[in-house]
């Protein structure tokens, strides 16, 4: 399984990764090596085996229907790259 | 009295207990190990102002008659932990100037029984490597040095920083984390303890996730007792994870003397892999031949899926680890990269943001999820885990628990790494079935290379038996009589 | 009903599909221990787990789950006894995660249906595939500054239940239809409650054309319409689009667009060069969702009575037509109205006083019927004094407009106002004498043998008693005397 740069361009994208021409290039080739590694699985017969999804078995969890969170308008505020008028502001996202 | 840096957790504990040390004098101490070793850069963050506060407190604390588990015991906080107050950086750029204003179930409750905070410890970034040269914030080195060959040698990774804190007496102990073999790794490097519990059985809360299915809090120290202190201290269920296991926390202290009489060892036979050193056999030969003489049956069993741990653990954990990480995109907290245009903001950011590795395995994990590749990488890989899981399963039917070797080599130079990334991959080849099973897995310190690099033997157990594994480690550790000292720091 | 366009070529059919996102009613978020409450300061109602903090992860609330299962049975779906939670990754700013947890191959509730009642009294059953439980995510605002948009994560992490339709709908009519019955449902259900102004109801359409009893054709998909009118223009037009295409020989690409209220058209959205590829996976986070079947029973048994079983018993138990129960049960509140209203009356008279009289005067004043001024029980009060006689039916409507108004009681303005009607058989037979001598002429020629023309001197006497006087007695008296 080799992975080309106009694939690379495209994961990069959906991954939102900036990436130069070079680290395309270099990217194709260390993906393809990881990804040729990896097809060894098709070797293993998991014909009928249920995929496993969870490290162990155990029954969800819940919370119960009540408010118990909230209120940290001003930690997010802090912690944020840019805040104004208790919103958090980014480059103009118009449709 | 020796150093009191030179103390295990037990034996500070002792001493306090006694009221010959206080925990502001261990603390301060344990400060100025902190300081001296500032060149194997094993923190990220010192907070000594917050340990003597801490440690006052605790002084207090125990003269008012209270004492909890860690009472007064200085440790190191691997920086993948959310504390409160306190930057958390996962050794990346891109959580540059966050503050978590929560504290992590982990270390609140290590701090609950009386833990003090020293700071928090270098790591690869977003706990993603096995040398810790893909931090930030530079390498952390490895205090131990060759016979005759001065130069740096890695910790290990991902949780180098607490490994090399604890080898080099700038912590009585640390937290790690271990997803493919983060915790195991590095202590083996390092000649230490570390402890991968069973999954579930710390909170992943307020811990930075990395693979979310595979990502397991544990304790690094300096004696298999001390591990079982630490995680008494660390573990438990907590309601704000869906995962955490609701199970009682046993004193895994208690029956940690009671020996191996009886029990059954498994020797995985597929452990014995092409190109690990000879010295390497002979250790694991040797631990086999320790059990035995103090009463345990060793039981050559199958794994066969082994050698599919790896390439399958390379899907599953990328891919978690994709989806995990979108959330660091300049929005909200760290680092960003202005731009006018939304897409160009999000792609600076964490384009320059996160390093190589990380990079690496973000796209690798957006790919095998991606629409036409799910079936064919990331199905395959979650139903080659279920059989690894099975293996697993099947040996627990005639053996209580199983040795094998920790790593594949010693600490290899930080100048000189594996030159792929397959290649480096490889240093996780016995730890990272463990974590793809769930199950408890320990590196003890066993012997030295020829040159006088520590190498470790790894107990592995069935889920939440943190217990038998703690009693096979003490064992190994009691009869390899581990005492060599790293040189350099 | 199904309708059809006329293209250049012939005539074209429509094959639409919802997909309603509605906000489950709870108290707290579906992951975290947030609140829901609408209308709060940006920002107040975010946990750490909403705002996608390093380290957080979700628990989920039980009671969310809870009301899909009974929005589930509300629409006879099939509860699934085992479902995941999933990660639909997408890059957006007010999506703080950087995914959307929501449930994918494996939703909550399979399959299900509902009745719409059509315009020529017949009614249409509309598949619904499934409906899966999901989080919600925050609002971006963009109108607060030129350069940049601002994010408020309040709504993040909300519980919201998408219900997906077959493409079984064959109007803007039906579509529209269906999404009010789908509302009245939910807040029958008490599961949503289905205010489309602060979002609470959101709707996506998938709309196609064909050639009648043709095969599906590509469909495209129109995101967010927040009213119902919107829905039914959008549908429209988008339709219409996409005959002109195909009328000109070109296909349709299927694709999501957005409705331009302003301009009456539909676009694509913008970014369409790149293909949405959302990576669905298992949500490492949260073990499956497993549902006790014991626990599935007992909310099926505490179901509340839903609007199609509630018109039939109208009908049944009460007697009222089929137009009538359906707009009684039509809105929750209206149907609890009427109930009380009715309660140990006449079940017909008490339908047509709450339809035109009440809703006649809401209508007017733009109220719901939780405003009104005029309680169920002082309706009851009203219609008590028509079915004893005190007042007559005409006078009742009269008082009912002045309680609306006032808000006082029927009896008080009866009261006050002299209404009370006059069954005194002396007092009307004198009423009756004075019209007798005034009009001798008409006494004459009914005498004669006119009989029609009793009617007008009913008429002459309830005019000359002020409309009091007891209709019944005006007969009789009347007839009685011109009888003599
Ligand atoms: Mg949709
Ligand atoms: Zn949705």
């Amino acid at each position: 399984m080799s992975l080309d740069e106009a694939t690379v361009a495209r994961i990069a994208r959906l991954a939102r990764i900036a990436t130069t021409d070079e680290e395309r290039e270099r990217l194709a080739g260390e993906l393809s090596g990881i990804l040729d590694w990896v097809e060894q699985l098709g070797d293993v017969d998991t014909e009928s085996v249920e995929p496993m999804t969870g490290a162990i078995e155990m029954p969800l969890k819940s919370r119960e229907d009540t408010v118990t969170d909230g209120g940290v308008a001003e930690d997010i505020a802090r912690n944020a790259p840019r805040y104004a008028q208790g919103f958090l502001v980014v480059p103009k996202t118009v449709e | 009295m020796s150093e009191p840096t030179d103390l295990t957790i037990a034996e500070a504990r002792d001493l306090l207990a006694a009221g010959e040390l206080s925990s502001r004098e261990l603390t301060e101490a344990q400060i100025g190990a902190m300081e001296a070793g500032r060149g194997l850069n094993a923190y990220i963050t010192e907070t000594p102002e917050i340990a003597l506060d801490m440690a006052e407190a605790s002084d207090r604390r125990r003269s008012g008659g209270e004492a909890g588990k860690l009472e007064g015991i200085p440790v190191a906080i691997k920086d993948l932990f959310c504390t409160r107050g306190v930057p958390t950086t996962a050794g990346s750029r891109i959580l540059d100037g966050f503050v978590p204003f929560y504290e992590s179930t982990v270390t609140a409750n290590m701090f609950a029984e009386g833990a003090v905070m020293l700071g928090k410890t270098n790591l690869d970034e977003f706990a993603m490597g096995s040398a810790n040269l893909t931090s930030y914030y530079g390498a952390a080195i490895n205090p131990w040095r060759a016979r005759g060959d001065d130069r740096e040698r890695v910790p290990g990774g991902s949780s180098g920083g607490s490994a090399s804190a604890v080898a080099g007496r700038m912590a009585l102990g640390a937290t790690g984390t271990d997803t493919g073999g983060s915790i195991r790794q590095p202590a083996a490097f390092c000649g230490v303890v570390g402890l991968k519990p069973t999954y579930g059985r710390c909170s992943r809360w307020g811990v930075v996730a990395f693979a979310s299915s595979l990502d397991q809090a544990g304790p690094m120290a300096r004696s298999v007792r001390d591990a079982a202190i630490m995680l008494g201290a660390m573990a438990g269920h907590d309601p704000r994870d869906s995962t955490s296991a609701d199970m009682p926390v046993p004193d895994f202290e208690e029956d940690i003397d009671a020996g191996v009489k009886g029990m059954r060892i498994g020797i995985p036979r597929e452990y014995r892999v092409d190109g690990v050193p000879g010295e390497i056999e002979a250790l694991w030969r040797r631990g086999v031949r320790w059990l035995e003489e103090q009463g345990a049956a060793a039981v050559e069993i199958g794994l066969p899926h082994t050698k599919y741990a790896l390439p399958a653990y390379y899907v599953v954990a990328p891919a978690e680890a994709s989806s995990n990480l979108a959330r660091y995109d300049g929005v909200k907290y760290g680092l960003r990269v202005e731009s006018d245009d939304l897409t160009a903001m999000y792609e600076q950011t964490r384009a320059q943001g996160f390093g190589a590795e990380v990079k690496r395995r973000v796209l690798i994990g957006a790919y095998v999820l991606s629409a036409g590749y799910y079936d064919a990488y990331y199905l395959k890989a979650q139903k080659v885990r279920a059989r690894i899981a099975d293996d697993f399963r099947e040996a627990w039917r005639t053996v209580d628990a199983i040795l094998t070797p920790a790593t594949p080599s010693a600490a290899f130079r930080a100048d000189d790494p594996p030159a792929d990334p397959v290649a480096m991959y490889l240093n996780d080849i016995f730890t990272v079935p463990v974590n793809l099973a769930g199950l408890p897995g320990l590196s003890v310190p066993a012997g030295l290379t020829h040159d006088g690099l520590p190498l470790g033997l790894q107990v592995v157990g069935k889920a939440f038996d943190e217990a038998t594994v703690l009693r096979v480690g003490r064992a190994i550790e009691a009869a390899a009589g581990f005492d060599a000292r790293p040189a350099g720091r | 009903m199904a309708a059809t366009i006329e293209g250049a070529t012939g005539v074209w059919e429509y094959a639409i599909g919802l997909e309603v996102h509605a906000q489950i009613v709870s108290n707290a978020k579906l992951f975290s221990g947030a609140s829901t409450a609408f209308g709060a300061e940006p920002n107040a109602n975010v946990s750490p787990i909403d705002a996608g903090m390093p380290g957080m992860l979700p628990v989920i609330n039980m009671a969310c789950i809870e009301q899909a299962v009974k929005t589930g049975l509300a629409i006879d779906g099939a509860v699934n006894a085992h479902s995941v939670f999933d990660r639909k990754n997408y890059f957006y700013p007010d999506l703080p995660q950087g995914y959307q947890i929501s449930q994918y191959k494996q939703p909550v509730v399979s399959g299900g249906h509902l009745e719409i009642e059509l315009e020529d009294g017949g009614t249409r059953r509309i598949g619904v595939e499934r409906l899966h439980v999901e989080q919600d995510a925050g609002k971006s605002l963009h109108d607060r500054d030129p350069s940049s948009s601002h994010v408020d994560l309040n709504r993040s992490g909300v519980g919201l239940m998408e219900i997906v339709s077959h493409p079984d709908l064959r109007s803007p009519e039906e579509a529209a239809t269906y999404v009010r019955k789908l509302r009245t449902i939910l807040r029958y259900a008490g599961t949503c409650d289905g205010n489309m102004q602060e979002g609470s109801l959101r709707v996506d359409v998938n709309v196609s054309v064909r050639r009648p009893g043709g095969a599906l054709g590509v469909r495209c998909e129109i995101k967010n319409l927040n009213s119902i009118r919107f829905l039914r223009r959008a549908i429209e037009v988008e339709a219409s689009r996409q005959v002109g295409v195909l009328e000109a020989g070109g296909e349709i690409e299927q694709e999501t667009r957005l409705f331009d209220v302003g301009r009456n058209v539909t676009r694509p959205m913008r970014g369409k060069e790149e293909a949405h590829d959302y990576r669905y996976f298992p949500d490492p986070d949260l073990p499956p969702l497993r549902l006790d079947r014991a626990w599935i029973d007992r909310i099926a048994a505490s179901m509340p009575e839903l609007p199609d079983a509630r018109r039939a018993r109208f009908m049944r138990d009460y007697g009222l037509s089929a137009y009538d129960a359906g707009v009684l049960v039509a809105e929750k509140e209206n149907a609890d109205f009427y109930e009380a209203a009715a309660e140990g009356r006449d079940k017909k008279l008490a339908a047509n006083w709450v339809i035109s009289e009440l809703f006649g005067q809401l209508n007017k004043a733009g109220r719901t019927v939780d405003e009104s001024p005029v309680g169920a029980a002082a309706l009851g009060e009203l219609i008590d004094l028509v079915a004893d006689g005190a007042i007559s039916g005409r006078i009742a409507k009269d008082v009912f407009a002045w309680m609306f108004e006032t808000g006082k009681g029927a009896a008080a303005i009866v009261e006050e106002k002299g209404l009370r009607q006059v069954t005194d058989a002396g007092a009307i037979g004198a009423e009756i004498d004075g019209v007798m001598e005034r009009e001798a002429a008409k006494v004459a020629e009914y005498r004669a043998g006119k009989h029609k023309l009793f009617g007008f001197f009913v008429g002459q006497v309830m005019r000359a008693s002020g409309g009091k006087a007891n209709p019944k007695a005006v007969n009789d008296i009347l007839r009685a005397k011109l009888g003599g």
